[in-house]
């Protein structure tokens, strides 16, 4: 196992090779581009797994140096604790999973060597970034998954909606990196030698030291790159757009992995934030309003991708929600919940995702839930698959989601007795947010079987060019009778193939693979704490306090109900179709309305950050352009004047004139020299 | 140095005095010349005048550097002058007149070009003195050439 531990940079190192050889060898060589990268991350998987079961908390490995100057030096340290190899684990299995997946959704695709260069450089970031033992790494790595995010949303960037949103989404995650920065800067500037390691951050003795307001500043900020991140109010605006993406892109970066890294980053600085129950609630509250709003507009999408991308959002806001109710004595359960939530959601968004993907596969590109229904016979696997993946979500027992949530719920519904025990006035919101979250778990299920009965129940339909719901370039292109076109809604220009076919079996084998870890990963480490003890070989976790906490059946029994009552609506509302859903919606126009146009927040946001960072931008303009320009461009002018109207006369091409003038300088020059 | 050098300090401001001189020659005869031989003829004397004082600087030091720089100048004018002449050569070729004056191309747009006729009726030669009524010539030899042979400015044409 030292073996692993020692030569761990083999992890981030085994996927660029891939993602390398993938982007530039692979088709000079008559390789698969898919065969490297697969190769690569899943070597990556393994040495994972080794390094999994050698973690410790103190546990770092110098790589290199990077910069040695006398005393000074920079090292390039990975951090072998809980933490990291679990989130090395889940990320390198899902990859490979997700990459298997891909080979068939993206076969014939003329981009196809690009695609898989770009998914081994985000996984080569995405370990790195858990790996770095410092805040600067961290930092570096972080903008390294949000750029091949960006190449990833922009896969198909000859599409204007594609490079939109893949520029939104790169926007709106510099505002997030601001936070980053600044919280990097405040740190270096109080912590201990300027060491922003993680050993020396979290250290209990530099905790204690730090100044009141970098006590709860620092903490702050990192939620404020984190929000950005990870998709949370008000920032979370550009995941659901992020959909233009090839959907593997959308389940492994905007779903399992890089999303995630936001809590990751808050659950590693769990130490920080403990200090500041101030900062706790609002990130419990934030995560409160995002799971709550995310899941509201997710009840009326019509767009399969699109629900999920607002499950997504609302469950990485219960993350937020579990992380910020570590007050007092829970802390340690809230990150463990936390931290479980996003191990297990993983795996089931995951396997949604690609399960949509793989409707999408056979509905030939479409993805518009009113298109299509009744396709659970002739998408059988994807149907199993998509209803394991359902039930993970909503939180029904035994599977993955009803541990991970009801941890987070027992950590919401101790929180407010914690608080009151460190005499945190505010506590109260705790119980408030619970309510909430257990209102929102039901919503979850809802939408989620309004969109698995939307899709494989009720009569057989398949997508047709006559439906009143198609686009009218996408009719176009399915008189062609394949998704070939480039103004429908997600063309992946895959080859020819037959609408309404269960997909190949080298993407139905990786959804199994998913289902079946949706169904165990929960049971397996959930009830029996393998979870909670391997993550407590993680830096500072031993320090945060540890209360007892017993499973409450109160809240799984709730939570439960509300599943079930979440599923049982949808399956009266749309298993078979029926006027009801309409006549509901008509009932509640405004707010239905508002849900459709996701509460106008985009509008609202274009109304007025944008259009202030716009005025912003024009008054820079005019400022550089009339100010800086005008004064670089006078100071210029003012030799070019001087030579154009005065000594240009000089230059009259007699060879005797230039002679005698340089000359007469020189004497000039002797003179001053020697006479003066 | 020792007092018995006999190359004193007098006889090396004789030295540098004509390599003054020669240079100052020089640099008038480029400045007030207009004939393109005789304005290099000028760059040379120039040139040979610093190369006088660096000899005798070198013997004045008793080393021989000042040697071995004069023969690098003297290396570099010959190479010097073969472009020269070559240019020369070339630039009467295009105008049949070796006068500097006819070639002020190379000045800034929108100047006029000088005309410098005046000055030369006013710094004209005082006259042609008159020469022997007939010059010697040789005997013609060889074949005679099928065309006559005209001036190969003319045939450039």
């Amino acid at each position: 196992m030292g073996f692993f531990v020692s030569n761990i940079w083999l992890i981030p190192f085994f996927p660029l090779l891939g993602g390398l050889i993938a982007g530039f060898l692979a088709r000079r060589i008559k390789l698969d581009p898919f065969i490297p990268v697969a190769a690569g991350v899943g070597l990556a998987f393994l040495v994972s797994l080794g390094a999994y079961a050698s973690a410790d908390a103190e546990k770092t490995v110098l790589v290199s140096k990077w910069i040695q100057a006398g005393s000074l030096v920079v090292p390039l340290e990975f951090r072998v604790d809980g933490l990291t190899t679990l989130m090395l684990s889940m990320v390198t299995f899902v990859s490979t999973l997700v990459i298997v997946f891909a080979s068939g959704y993206m076969h014939g695709d003329p981009s196809y060597p690009r695609f898989f260069a770009l998914i081994g450089m985000f996984v080569f970031a995405m370990t790195g970034l858990v790996l770095s033992n410092n805040y600067i790494l961290t930092y570096a790595f972080w903008e390294g998954v949000g750029v091949c995010s960006y190449l990833l949303i922009g896969f198909w960037h000859a599409k204007p909606s594609a490079s939109a949103a893949a520029m939104k989404a790169f926007l709106v995650n510099r505002v997030g990196d601001v936070g980053f920065a600044i919280a990097i800067f405040w740190l270096w500037s109080v912590v201990p030698n300027h060491d922003l390691s993680y050993q020396n951050v979290l250290a209990e003795s530099t905790l204690h030291a730090l100044p009141e307001a970098a006590k709860w500043g620092i903490p702050l900020l990192l939620f404020w790159a984190a929000t950005a991140k990870s998709a949370q109010v008000p920032l979370y605006v550009w995941l659901p757009d992020a959909m233009e993406g090839p959907t593997p892109v959308s389940a492994l970066i905007h779903a399992a992995t890089m999303v995630t890294a936001g809590v990751y980053l808050i659950a590693r600085s769990m130490p920080m934030v403990a200090q500041a129950p101030e900062v706790q609630l609002l990130i419990s509250a934030t995560g409160c309003a995002t799971a709550l709003l995310a899941a509201l507009i997710a009840l009326t999408q019509t767009d399969l991708k699109r629900v999920m991308a607002y499950s997504t959002v609302s469950q990485l806001g219960y993350m937020f929600m579990g992380l910020g109710a570590g007050v007092g004595s829970v802390a340690r359960l809230a990150v463990v919940a936390a931290m479980f939530h996003l191990f297990t959601h993983a795996f089931f968004k995951a396997l949604l995702f690609l399960a949509s993907g793989s409707v999408m596969h056979a509905m030939g590109d479409v993805i518009d839930m009113r298109r299509f229904s009744g396709l659970r016979h002739r998408l059988p696997y994807t149907y199993a698959t998509f209803a394991v993946g359902a039930l993970a979500l909503a939180g029904i027992f035994p599977l993955a989601g009803f541990w991970s949530k009801d941890e987070i719920l027992l950590a919401l519904e101790s929180a407010p007795h914690a608080a009151h025990e460190v005499h945190f006035e505010l506590g109260w919101i705790y119980g408030v947010i619970y309510w909430i979250a257990i209102f929102t778990a039901a919503l979850t299920a809802f939408y989620t079987f309004r969109a698995f009965f939307m899709t494989f129940w009720g009569p057989e339909k398949l997508p047709s060019p006559d439906d009143p719901e198609a686009p009218p370039a996408d009719a176009h292109a399915h008189g062609h009778g394949h998704g070939h076109d480039d103004h429908g809604h997600d063309a992946h220009g895959h080859g020819h193939h037959e609408i309404g076919v269960e997909s190949p079996p080298i993407m139905t084998y990786p959804l199994m693979i998913l289902a079946a870890c949706a169904v165990l990963v929960g049971l397996a480490f959930g009830p029996t704490h393998m979870f909670e003890e391997h993550l407590h070989h993680t830096l500072g976790f031993e320090h945060l306090p540890e209360g007892h906490h017993d499973f409450s059946w109160g809240t799984a029994i709730i939570s439960t109900i509300g599943a079930l009552a979440g599923i049982a609506l949808a399956f009266k509302l749309y298993a078979q179709p029926s006027p009801v859903p309409g006549r509901i919606a008509g009932s509640i126009k405004p707010l239905y309305r508002a849900s459709l146009n996701k509460f106008y927040i985009d509008e609202i946001y274009h109304a007025t950050v944008m259009k202030l960072v716009q005025g912003l931008a024009a008054a820079s303009r005019v400022f550089d352009v009339k100010v800086v320009d005008g004064l670089v461009q006078g100071v210029a002018n003012i030799p070019w004047t001087a030579a154009r109207d005065v000594l240009s006369k000089y230059q009259n091409g007699l060879i005797q004139f230039y002679a005698a003038a340089s000359a007469l300088s020189v004497a000039v020059l002797l003179w001053v020299l020697l006479f003066s | 140095m020792t007092a018995t050098d006999p190359f004193s300090i007098e006889l090396l401001t004789n030295y540098l005095l004509v390599g003054a001189a020669l240079f100052a020659l020089g640099m008038l005869g480029f400045i007030s010349r207009r004939n393109l031989i005789v304005m290099f003829l000028s760059a040379e004397m120039m040139l040979q005048g610093v190369a006088l004082s660096l000899v005798a600087f070198g013997r004045f030091h008793g080393n021989w550097t000042g040697q071995v720089f004069t023969i690098v100048i003297l290396t570099v004018a010959a190479c010097e002058a073969s472009i020269a002449m070559a240019l020369v050569v070339v630039l009467f070729n295009r105008k049949s007149s070796l006068d500097v004056t006819l070639w002020q191309d190379v000045r800034e747009a929108g100047v006029e070009a000088t005309d410098l006729a005046d000055e030369a009726a006013e710094a004209a030669p005082l006259g042609v003195s008159d020469g022997p009524e007939t010059y010697p010539t040789l005997t013609p030899a060889g074949i005679e050439p099928a065309h006559p042979i005209q001036p190969w400015t003319e045939r450039r044409r």
